[in-house]
């Protein structure tokens, strides 16, 4: 297999260790002076947008940030929960740059592009650094240093925490550090502002077009480059650990403008999150992988077993993932306690109301901390409830928030009964496609963080997000948008009324026209939920040829009915959150399809995809290297028609190998 | 739509953008189910709102649990609702009876003009954070994080700072509107961290200076804010925040 024409992902030459360190010493720069006359657009203000954005306004680029919430520090980034990876080898436990990049390779199924996830492990450290001088307040060991603990798919201890809060005070970091550049005026900030489209002058990135919120107005905005930091497009599924407001706006009308979308069906589905309760949910909840560090996994080893857990003896438990992965237990990756999850569940073991639920039980390691207290405090026989008492303290020391969420969401006080827990939409691996520099194939248009398709291949690894938020944003793209604007340096700013920009406006205007004007009968959550519940169903968790076909024709009857029959209230020239939510779902009703169509296409298993067609006899991920090893970056032609491209993915440092946990 | 069993009567404010005044309208909301959060019901109203041709009420959210600070709803006279150390987004109905009359307003703050119905313009928050939140430590100046070595107990008592979401319902519950609890959580934060220490001098003065601008009242320690805040910040960090104030207003 050969790597398409269009697709040239511009990888160093050299050894692997050495490819990105060669890459900086020779990278075009930029000189102070025209630095200052080089305009950029950064659309995000999560890890990836806020990073970017305050780095190169310290490197003395123009600056221009936009997110559609109210503040930048509102970006779902602030979500996460469980920690940061970094290959520090803080713990002396054998941890190393190789180590980092050999597990995220793997974890990610062999589906991912080795310099990019060795130029991220590489930089794994520095992060940590940049965000200690800030002030991130990181868990600490009593002596003061650095606190880890262990996350899925390794086997050394490399995550960094601050409680179950880790993204919230990265991302206050990184805003932080934006707000300062904005308060020095080197960026100027765009809050609840949409962006509705890229404007392409010449084949390149010129600026975009965006719906100030609050007011309706259309606005144009040059750029000499356009960073996309837009986050992850879960919320196609509607129901999804993102915020209301995640969307695939910005990715899309880039993909419509030429930019080819990555691996758009590799989809990360979550083991450990609060099931449904009912038609109402609007969202589901994370329970961080970090309670998998404490938390053991079980069902009942009867099927549809109505005793409550805490009646159900040891002897009758099935702890399922100990089972099946000895290696790895309850840290087994992502993908894989997921579908085992749902395997027992499917065969009737399940519980709560819906019997879609798995147990994650804190009792064992309560115990376990609290005899450890015991022994610190020099307690001598200590009563089972003293030792219980102490370790729930310890316990909550650890997740407290976690439990508290919880409980608040339930009903249901997890220290005292098991957690019920169950798979849900989490994280797109997929996006739009970026070659070395993170530069789409749009010249000028570039992604960060979660948005393209990089370096988690088929399926990410826990921590890992934030590390290659913050990795795009402070030290990669510092260097690579060199590369390209080294060239752009005799690029005068082009003024917004050039036509490209006033055709591109046009048609905001009229896609924000006909939305309004449909007047039908049914809200736009109505479809946003039919359109979950396909995606859900039938390219979910598990795939199959019938189901993926199906879909397919019942996404493009979906997205006619919606055209025909949503309504929209209020106008355009108001803030209006409904307009908002229908222009983000019609363009979930053309991704959805596309992901149908790749995971169709993708007649293999990796990672998160799951194809029921191949497996091996014990229910395993059954890849084909020979076939599939490649990246699939999908070109827009026209409305159901997407033309295939292939990024040969090529391992010269690693023997790719059958996965196993076991 | 899943259906439960209570019956409330909501009175929401309604104003259509800041230029405008406002007023309570009333609302049904028939059939909640205990399990919906306080923003699910609002979902529903909404639904039923626009099915039958009217507008539905604007409101903020985002994250829907309880980390982003998005949501900002007054609810029975108190920010968030009537249950401690939640967020609008968390609370749920089962925290209210069958036939409840409920009335939620927008945040109200001179500091935060209503934008529509119950959403507020907090701007000036990211405006006080400029002035002065942070470290001054560009990109790639730093050294090994392990390096720094700071007493767990001082970290665990900046990140309970740090904790803070932004949400502004501190001033919300402020007879005075002050913004005290939120600036001085990020002043201490950074005062506990060695970090903190080369611009504590500057940060504290310029974080109040830009707080007093924006139109936030004094503050009299009455102590609402605390009372109020979903993630229970400490009124220990006013106090310190004036101990620096004072420290830097006199050298
Ligand atoms: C609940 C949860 C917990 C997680 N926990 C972890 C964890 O412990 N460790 C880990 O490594 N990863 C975790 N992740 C994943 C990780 O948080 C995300 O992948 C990462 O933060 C994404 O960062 P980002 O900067 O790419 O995007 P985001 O933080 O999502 O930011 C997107 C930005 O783009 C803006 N935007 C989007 N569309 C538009 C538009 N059209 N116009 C204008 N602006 C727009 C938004 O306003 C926002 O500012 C978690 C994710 C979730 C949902
Ligand atoms: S101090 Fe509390 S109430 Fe005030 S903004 Fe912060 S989290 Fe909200
Ligand atoms: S919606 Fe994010 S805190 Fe409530």
């Amino acid at each position: 297999m050969a790597s398409s024409s269009k697709l040239n992902a511009k990888i160093p030459e050299g050894t692997l260790e050495q490819k990105w360190t060669k890459y900086r010493s020779n990278v075009h720069l930029v000189n102070p002076a025209n630095k200052r006359s080089l305009e950029i657009i950064v659309v995000g203000s999560g890890l990836a947008g806020s990073s970017a954005a305050a780095s190169l306004a310290e490197m003395g680029y123009k600056v221009k940030v936009f997110c559609f919430q109210d503040s930048p520090r509102r970006a779902h980034s602030i979500a996460a929960q469980g920690g940061i990876n970094a290959a520090k080898n803080y713990q002396n436990d054998g941890d190393s740059v190789y180590r980092l990049f050999y597990d995220t390779i793997k974890g990610g199924d062999y589906r991912a592009r080795e310099a990019n996830v060795h130029r991220l492990a590489e930089i794994s450290g520095s992060i940590i650094d940049q965000c200690g001088a800030q002030g991130v307040p990181f868990a600490r060991e009593y002596g003061g240093t650095l606190s880890n603990r262990s996350f899925g798919g390794t086997q050394v201890q490399r995550t960094f925490y601050a409680a179950g809060q880790t993204g919230q005070q990265l991302l206050l970091g990184a805003y932080s550090a934006l707000q300062r550049q904005i308060g020095m005026g080197a960026v100027k900030l765009f809050a609840r502002h949409e962006m509705m489209e890229v404007v392409k002058i010449d084949g390149k990135a010129r600026g975009i077009i965006a719906r100030d919120l609050i007011t309706g107005k259309l606005e144009r905005h040059f750029g000499h480059a356009v960073l996309l930091c837009t986050g992850g497009y879960g919320n196609v599924f509607y129901l999804s650990t993102n915020a209301m407001g995640c969307n695939v706006t910005a990715a899309w009308k880039a993909h419509k403008n030429g930019a080819f979308f990555g691996n758009p069906c590799y989809t990360q589905i979550h083991p450990t999150c609060i099931p449904v309760s009912g038609d109402h949910q609007s969202k589901l909840t994370l329970m961080s992988e970090s309670l998998r560090n404490d938390g053991r996994i079980w069902t009942s080893k009867i099927q549809n077993d109505a005793r409550k857990p805490n009646d159900i003896p040891d002897e009758e438990r099935d702890y399922f993932l100990e089972r099946r992965y000895p290696a790895f237990g309850n840290l087994v990756p992502r993908d894989v306690a997921s579908r085992a999850a749902k395997e027992r569940c499917d065969a009737g073991f399940g519980s709560g109301a819906s019997k879609m639920a798995v147990y994650l039980d804190f009792a064992a390691n309560t115990e376990r901390y609290g005899k450890i207290e015991t022994t610190k405090h020099n307690l001598h026989n200590p009563s089972k409830e003293e030792i219980i008492r102490l370790g729930k303290a310890v316990i909550k020391e650890k997740y407290g928030n976690l439990f508290d969420m919880y409980k608040q969401i339930t009903g249901e006080d997890p220290y005292e009964v098991p957690m019920r827990i169950y798979p849900a939409v989490h994280y797109t691996m997929g996006g739009l496609w970026v070659d070395y520099n993170l530069m789409t194939t749009v010249p000028g248009l570039f992604a960060l963080g979660e948005a393209n398709f990089s370096d988690h291949g088929a399926n990410r690894l826990g921590a890992s997000a934030l590390m290659q938020g913050l990795a795009d944003g402070y030290f990669v793209i510092p260097y690579t948008i060199g590369d390209y604007l080294s060239e752009e340096i005799r690029t005068k700013t082009i003024s917004t009324d050039n036509e490209a920009f006033l055709i591109a406006e046009a048609k905001v205007q009229d896609h924000i026209h006909k939305l309004m004007n449909i007047k039908g009968s049914k809200p736009v959550d109505h479809f946003h939920k039919r359109l979950g519940k396909i995606m859900w169903e039938k390219c979910g968790m598990a795939r199959n040829k019938e189901g993926l076909n199906w879909a397919i024709s019942e996404i493009t009857s979906l997205r006619k009915e919606f055209w025909s029959d949503v309504c929209v209230p209020g106008e355009a020239n108001e803030f209006n959150p409904e307009l908002e939510k229908a222009s983000r779902v019609a363009d979930f009703l053309e991704l959805g399809e596309l992901m149908c169509i790749d995971a169709l296409d993708r007649k293999e298993s990796c990672g998160g995809h799951f194809r029921e067609e191949y497996q091996t006899e014990e229910g395993e991920a059954l890849r084909d290297d020979k076939n599939y090893a490649y990246v699939a970056a999908w070109e827009y032609k026209n409305e159901s028609d997407f033309k295939l491209h292939k990024e040969e993915l090529n391992y010269e440092n690693i023997k790719i190998a059958q996965r196993s946990y076991k | 739509m899943s259906q439960g069993n209570m019956n409330l009567t909501l009175k929401v404010w309604k104003q259509k953008n800041k230029n405008e005044k406002g007023r309570f309208e009333t609302f049904d909301a028939k059939g909640i189910s205990p399990d919906m959060s306080f923003l699910e019901m609002f979902d529903v109203v909404n639904e039923r709102l626009i099915s039958s041709g009217k507008e539905p009420i604007a409101f903020d959210h985002d994250c829907r649990e309880g980390i982003c600070g998005m949501c900002s709803m007054y609810i029975n006279g108190r920010p968030h609702g009537p249950k401690q150390g939640v967020t609008t987004c968390q609370l749920h109905m089962r925290s209210f009876k069958d036939g409840d009359t409920i009335v939620v307003e927008p945040w109200r703050s001179a500091a935060f003009p209503v934008i529509k119905d119950l959403a507020v313009n907090r701007s000036s928050f990211d405006r006080i954070i400029a002035s002065g939140g942070f470290v001054s430590v560009n990109t790639g100046n730093a050294k090994d994080a392990n390096n720094i070595l700071i007493p767990k107990h001082d970290a665990d008592d900046a990140f309970n700072a740090a904790a803070c979401i932004g949400c502004g319902a501190c001033v919300a519950a402020c007879k005075n509107s002050s913004a005290m609890l939120f600036v001085s959580a990020k002043v201490s934060q950074l005062a506990l961290l060695p970090q903190g220490q080369f611009e504590k001098k500057e940060r504290v003065l310029n974080m109040v200076k830009q707080m007093d601008e924006e139109g936030f009242g004094n503050c009299t320690n009455t102590g609402a804010c605390e009372a109020e805040c979903p993630k229970s910040i400490s009124l220990e960090n006013i106090a310190r925040m004036n101990r620096e104030y004072l420290k830097a207003s006199f050298s």
